[in-house]
């Protein structure tokens, strides 16, 4: 029967998003509504302030993808302030991208997404013994395969059970038919669940090492603050770097032995995935992992560039700093631009929050007005797909060897061809594989620095303009990032020694976005049309496809006010 | 709510855990509590009889750098704060369900565990135009947090949004983004500030709570004195480096590579009081100052607003004391707290020129501004 469901709030994401979705007689989806429900203002608090330290706002933006904000602030002020940092600051800070995209995968996929296709109670009927056996089967390299081992995890569970209080794991979809690991999966499962959530905690060290904390660790205008004395006791020396090189080692220990084999298998379970959730079809990246300086764009591991209509025979280039490229639309948003104008580059970006919703408490939004405190963000009035599936399609389609490897290697395992990338098991995979990816370039990138400091370079700042006495009186810059959940840039304006402006277009903007003027979806509302839901008071199948875009709402919803213009009042209906 | 609850021992022992192992379980609770020794029968009597606390754990304006900070915890993990520690009943980043069932949850919780459960919040809530800057299915956050508060046995503030504002809260206030203790207060709150806290001060705060029954004893900002009793710069390792003038004066000079003093770069370390120095970040790898970079005081009220964070603080204004505690720096702006150290930097060194003349050692115990 036709009816109109809604999940809010959608939980196992960072912030606060609302779907709601439009049934069909078939129980399909056929039309759907995302909403960011969050707005806090930041753009607006960072007018007037020193831009060097804007890096520290941003960061706040977000502390589950903590660090991506602060690297694009500090590109977007070096990049208006005309400063390039030494190459020890760039690998350094290559080290700390990839250590938060590898940690922030894992969290993930066991955390934040495993709960979608792993049923924690079935897990409790498993054999200790037949779990040991396909543990060892899906990752001979893994040393907790053992029957003793399962055991004891099923003891905690069942006693957890037990007692009566299940805290996280209650009132959830357990049971449901859509869950079709068997039980011996599902405590393999739980019990790597728990061992993630050991392990997430060690590698972010490597960013208490270079930036003091984790999270929110600190960065620099003009290089990275962990000076390197390697005949010094009191910066990064030898102990220090071996101590990176040790947690690495450890990473990619759990991204080859656990991460993959552990999707790999369930995704095996679920081949019915790989055609549902697919969605736009375009993709965008700008790319990141700079190896001859931020302005060789060329020579980044992560390539640029857009994907039209799922073409993977040709890669678009993109313009950041083009205002015919990037705009951001807001017919259905709760904001208003002035002068009645539709969209806007984020260099030029004036926003003014105009909340017409309906007054909460609510039961319905109203897709046909403005329904989100999210923007449309648009690439020459396309919407777009951003994230691990842009990128590895990316580097697909720009020939790229290693992507070529791992891709290929995973769809043969599964035993399915490219097209089963376009879909939301494809979009979970690439995030697998990018994890890969990335935690070997992690160590390829510790062995840069090691060659570079071998070199006789330890140089880490360039401090020739960090007194705003040498800056010029107004200025413009951006940067960029591809942060775990995809492309984000920063857009700043410096004049007379302060922010004048600041934008930022944030990757769950792209993908979270409401319609646009023209009533194109946003890639969440995309994704989930054509989704069959079995048991619509229990929507599994919405959560699946959300969560494989890993949703990060705290970044999403942001807006941007003029010069010295006061926001206006918000009239509640 | 006990006859119905197991203790955590209980729970422990019923996954086979031993005796032993338990012991030491309880032994790292202890230590991250500071205490001695001489408490651990204690904090074990606690762990084998109490049960586990129903927690609701909501987010409103926020970044989510506090659970991620929560999931870091070293001692105790997290696992075995949520396993067996509270009950986690409701949580939007780590819960399994999602939507109605969701809000069920925190309804039922509200219901059966009435004026028992604790009340965990991270974020801050909009106060302007009826809450509309943050909703959570269809409500105001603002609502939520009222109706929630309620109930609760008390209120565990996490992180700098819920203490004091944090970054929505600075200047202009956009959504009018206000602290729990501005929306509530008719209920204890403990405020953990820091952006986010450090892991094991927020485990800590709970194990505190759990283990002797009892709020633990907080400052006049409401911040537990266990972890915020000491100012950055007191026990800063970079200290002796003030205390002799060296400084860092630029970025990646001759005194950042050598690991002198930042307060030159902007530190807050002498006006933020806070554990880093002593706990460390991250089962003690390093600290903000330690890796080459000021505090930029996380763990202050308002101090996005005590910017540019790279200037160093303030001088020109009469010394308030110079070694004060919270309740009396509290009392002070932070810009006249800055003038004290100021302050303190000079009459240190005039301290030290008068001994010189005096022909007299440093006395490294006098830190009272007076010549002995």
């Amino acid at each position: 029967m036709a009816q109109r469901i809604v999940v809010d709030p959608v939980t196992r994401i960072e912030g606060h998003l609302r779907v709601e979705a439009m049934l069909d007689d078939s129980s399909h989806i056929h039309d759907a509504v995302s909403s960011g429900t969050m707005w806090r203002g930041l753009e607006v608090i960072l007018q007037g302030r020193d831009p060097r330290d804007a890096w520290a706002f941003c960061e706040r933006i977000c502390g589950v993808c903590t660090t991506v904000h602060a690297l694009a602030s500090v590109r977007a002020v070096e990049n208006s302030l005309g400063i390039t940092v030494p190459r020890n600051a760039d690998i350094i800070r290559n080290i700390m991208f990839l250590t938060q995209m590898v940690q922030d995968h894992v969290i993930h996929f066991y955390h934040l997404h495993a709960l979608d296709w792993v049923d924690v109670v079935s897990a409790l009927k498993a054999n200790p013994g037949a779990t040991a056996a396909l543990a060892q089967k899906v990752s001979p390299s893994w040393p907790t395969a053992t029957e003793g081992y399962f055991k004891d995890v099923a003891g905690t569970l069942s006693k957890f059970v037990a007692s009566g209080q299940l805290g996280i794991f209650q009132n959830a979809y357990w049971g449901h038919p859509a869950y079709k690991l068997p039980p011996e999966a599902n405590l393999m499962a739980v019990a790597h669940y728990l061992e993630a959530l050991k392990w997430q905690k060690e590698l972010v060290k490597i960013h208490t090492i270079f930036g003091g904390k984790n999270p929110h660790p600190n960065y620099l205008v003009g290089g990275v603050a962990s000076a390197i004395a390697l005949n010094g006791d009191n910066a990064i020396n030898i102990e220090r770097l071996t101590m990176v090189k040790g947690l690495i080692s450890d990473a990619i220990n759990i991204v080859e032995n656990l991460y993959i084999p552990d999707l790999l298998a369930v995704a095996s379970f679920y081949p019915e995935w790989t055609k549902i959730g697919g969605g736009l079809g375009n993709y965008m990246c700008y790319g990141d992992l700079p190896q001859n300086g931020i302005g060789d764009v060329a020579k980044f591991r992560f390539p640029r560039g857009v994907i039209l209509n799922k073409n993977l025979s040709e890669v678009l280039p993109v313009d950041p700093a083009d205002p015919a490229q990037i705009q951001e639309e807001i017919s259905h948003s709760w904001y208003r631009y002035p002068g009645g104008k539709d969209a806007l580059h984020p260099w030029d970006g004036v926003t003014e929050a105009n909340y017409t919703g309906p007054k909460p408490p609510f039961k319905q939004l109203d897709e046909n007005k403005a329904y989100s405190w999210l923007k449309a963000p648009r690439w020459k009035g396309q919407a777009m797909e951003v994230g691990p599936l842009a990128r590895m399609l990316m580097g697909f389609a720009s020939g790229r060897a290693d992507y070529k490897e791992v891709v290929t290697a995973a769809l043969g395992k599964l035993k399915v061809g490219p097209e089963a990338l376009f879909s939301t098991l494809g979009r979970t995979a690439a995030r697998g594989l990018e994890s890969q990816l990335a935690v070997h370039w992690l160590m390829d990138e510790y062995d840069r620095l090691i060659a570079n400091l071998k070199g006789g370079d330890s140089t880490t700042a360039d401090t020739q303009f960090w007194d705003p006495a040498t800056w010029k009186p107004e200025s413009r810059g951006y940067g960029f990032t591809e942060a775990p959940r995809g492309a984000l840039g920063h857009w700043v304006h410096i004049k007379d020694r302060k922010i004048a402006n600041y934008q930022i277009v944030v990757p769950s903007t792209w993908n979270a976005s409401p319609r646009d003027g023209k009533g194109q979806h946003g890639a969440y509302e995309a994704a989930l049309i054509g989704t069959p839901v079995a048991d619509p008071k229990r929507p599994v199948e919405i959560l699946r496809t959300i969560h494989s875009f890993d949703p990060c709402l705290a970044c999403a919803s942001h807006v941007f006010g003029p010069d010295g213009e006061k926001l206006v009042e918000v009239k509640v209906r | 709510m006990s006859e119905r609850l197991p203790s955590t021992y209980a729970v422990l022992e019923q996954h086979g855990v031993d005796r032993r192992t338990f012991f030491k379980y309880c032994t790292s609770l202890a230590a991250i509590m500071g205490l001695e020794a001489s408490m651990v029968p204690k904090v074990m009597a606690a762990m084998e009889t109490k049960p586990r606390i129903p927690v609701i754990w909501l987010h409103g304006l926020e970044c989510t750098c506090c659970s991620e900070s929560f999931i870091r915890s070293s001692h105790p993990i997290a696992q075995d704060i949520v396993l067996n520690m509270i009950s986690l009943d409701y949580d939007d980043t780590l819960q399994a369900a999602a939507g109605e069932q969701v809000e069920e949850i925190r309804k039922k919780i509200m219901k059966d565990y009435k004026g028992q459960y604790l009340l965990a919040v991270e974020g801050n809530a909009p106060t302007r135009d009826g809450g509309v800057y943050c909703m959570v299915a269809g409500q105001s956050f603002l609502d939520i947090l009222k109706e929630t508060a309620a109930d609760a046995k008390a209120i565990v503030a996490w992180g700098a949004c819920a203490s004091y504002g944090c970054v929505q809260n600075a200047r202009p206030n956009p959504t009018g983004a206000e602290p729990v203790h501005k929306i509530i207060t008719n209920k204890p709150i403990i405020n953990v500030p820091g952006c986010p806290p450090i892991s094991e001060v927020m485990t800590g705060v709970l194990a505190y709570i759990l283990t002797f029954d009892q709020l633990p004893e907080l400052d006049r900002t409401g911040r537990p004195k266990m972890f915020y009793g000491q100012r950055i710069h007191d026990k800063c390792y970079r200290r002796a480096f003030f205390d002799a003038g060296q400084f860092v004066e630029t970025w990646d000079d001759e005194g950042a590579r050598k690991g002198w003093c930042l307060y030159k770069m902007g530190c807050r370390g002498p006006m933020t009081y806070n554990s880093c120095p002593t706990v460390k970040w991250n089962a003690g790898t390093s600290f903000p100052i330690g890796s080459g970079h000021p505090c930029i005081g996380c763990s202050e009220p308002n101090f996005w607003d005590h910017g540019p964070f790279y200037e160093r603080m303030a001088d020109s204004v009469p010394l308030p004391g110079i070694e004060a505690t919270p309740d009396q720096v509290g009392k002070t702006l932070a810009v006249l707290t800055g003038a004290g150290v100021t302050a303190h930097l000079a009459s240190y060194w005039a301290r030290r020129a008068g001994k010189r003349v005096a022909g007299k050692p440093v006395d490294p115990e006098n830190t009272t501004g007076e010549v002995k």
